[in-house]
């Protein structure tokens, strides 16, 4: 079964590698762009028996950090699950 | 002074570290393997090196965080051995929560090594203690991921609980309010991204940073 972990960094903390991206559009000549955020989509093949609550907990204790960084879980065939911190 | 240094796979300032334990503390440091479970008994300090500790997988330092060592490391801080995290050692920190607040990608996206400037902030605890407070060193940084960044509350609570040890004179890689260095509530964790011990002969062209270490040392001897 997979799930997808989307984490993103919270509002209002600046993204330097968003910022660059958004400059290397730029460059290209991309007109419109007004902002880029970066994350990560990291993606899970897991057991049948491995719960949301599991989910949650990987999240908090390593996949991100939440200082600074959102999640959301988006379990197989579906969207939903929101485990925003 | 009984030290150790941590080594993870990936960390490339151990010996650095080592070298500079052994020249001012006069004694070399117990090289430990993150791997190991336990740490030698009766350590006065545990320094954590910089480097990339496990590639900088998924965050600077998230992987050192959850390894074995620091179950040991966490345990002998709370019993108030003094630990040292330089540059990769203060992310580790911070991911381990041992610190607050997290390191994120420089503001200016360059890798940034250079000697920079920095004002020490706090000479009350054992890591600054060989120097003045308000006092202007100057010491080597070398890191992608040194912004420090904590939510408003916290940062205030640093800076009146006097926990800032260092700061930049400058803008550098876009830290909230230039922090460099932070300890935690007891005064006896310290993170910061100079290096200290890339400063501590004549060799190296400057030598600010042996005094962390000399005022470790004596701060050490008193207490023994």
């Amino acid at each position: 079964m997979k799930t997808r972990i989307f984490v993103t960094l919270k509002e209002g903390v600046l993204d330097p590698q968003g910022k660059a991206i958004r400059h290397a559009l730029e460059g290209l000549g991309f007109a419109g762009v007004n902002d880029v955020r970066a994350g990560k989509l990291i993606e899970l093949d897991l057991a049948p028996d491995v719960g949301e609550a599991q989910v949650e907990e990987m999240c908090r204790k390593l996949l991100a950090n939440t200082v600074i960084e959102n999640y959301r879980i988006e379990p197989a065939g579906g969207s939903g699950g929101d485990g925003s911190a | 002074m009984k030290s150790a240094v941590i080594v993870f796979p990936g960390s490339n300032c151990d010996r650095d570290m080592a070298e500079a334990l052994s020249q001012v503390g006069g004694r070399a440091p117990a090289m430990v393997w993150h791997r190991e479970s336990e740490l030698p008994a009766g350590l006065d300090l545990i320094a954590i090196p910089g480097g990339f500790s496990y590639g900088d997988y998924l965050r600077a330092g998230a992987m050192a965080a959850l390894s074995p060592v620091m179950a040991a490391v966490r345990e002998a801080a709370q019993r108030g051995v003094a630990v040292l995290g330089v540059c990769n050692g203060f992310q580790v920190l911070t991911e381990a929560r041992l610190l607050p607040g997290a390191l994120m990608r420089n503001g200016g996206i360059s890798f940034v090594c250079r000697d920079v400037p920095l004002r020490v902030e706090n000479s009350q605890c054992a890591f600054t203690s060989g120097y003045r407070a308000g006092e202007e060193i100057v010491l080597p940084l070398a890191h992608h991921d040194g912004n420090y960044q904590a939510d408003a509350e916290t940062l205030d609570r640093l800076e009146g609980e006097g926990r800032v040890a260092f700061r930049y004179r400058a803008e550098c890689n876009g830290s909230a309010r230039d922090i460099a260095g932070i300890v935690n509530e007891a005064g006896n964790v310290l993170g910061m991204m100079p290096h200290p011990e890339r400063a501590v002969e004549e060799a190296h062209g400057r030598t600010d940073g042996r005094r962390l270490f000399e005022g470790l040392l004596e701060a050490v001897s008193e207490r023994a």
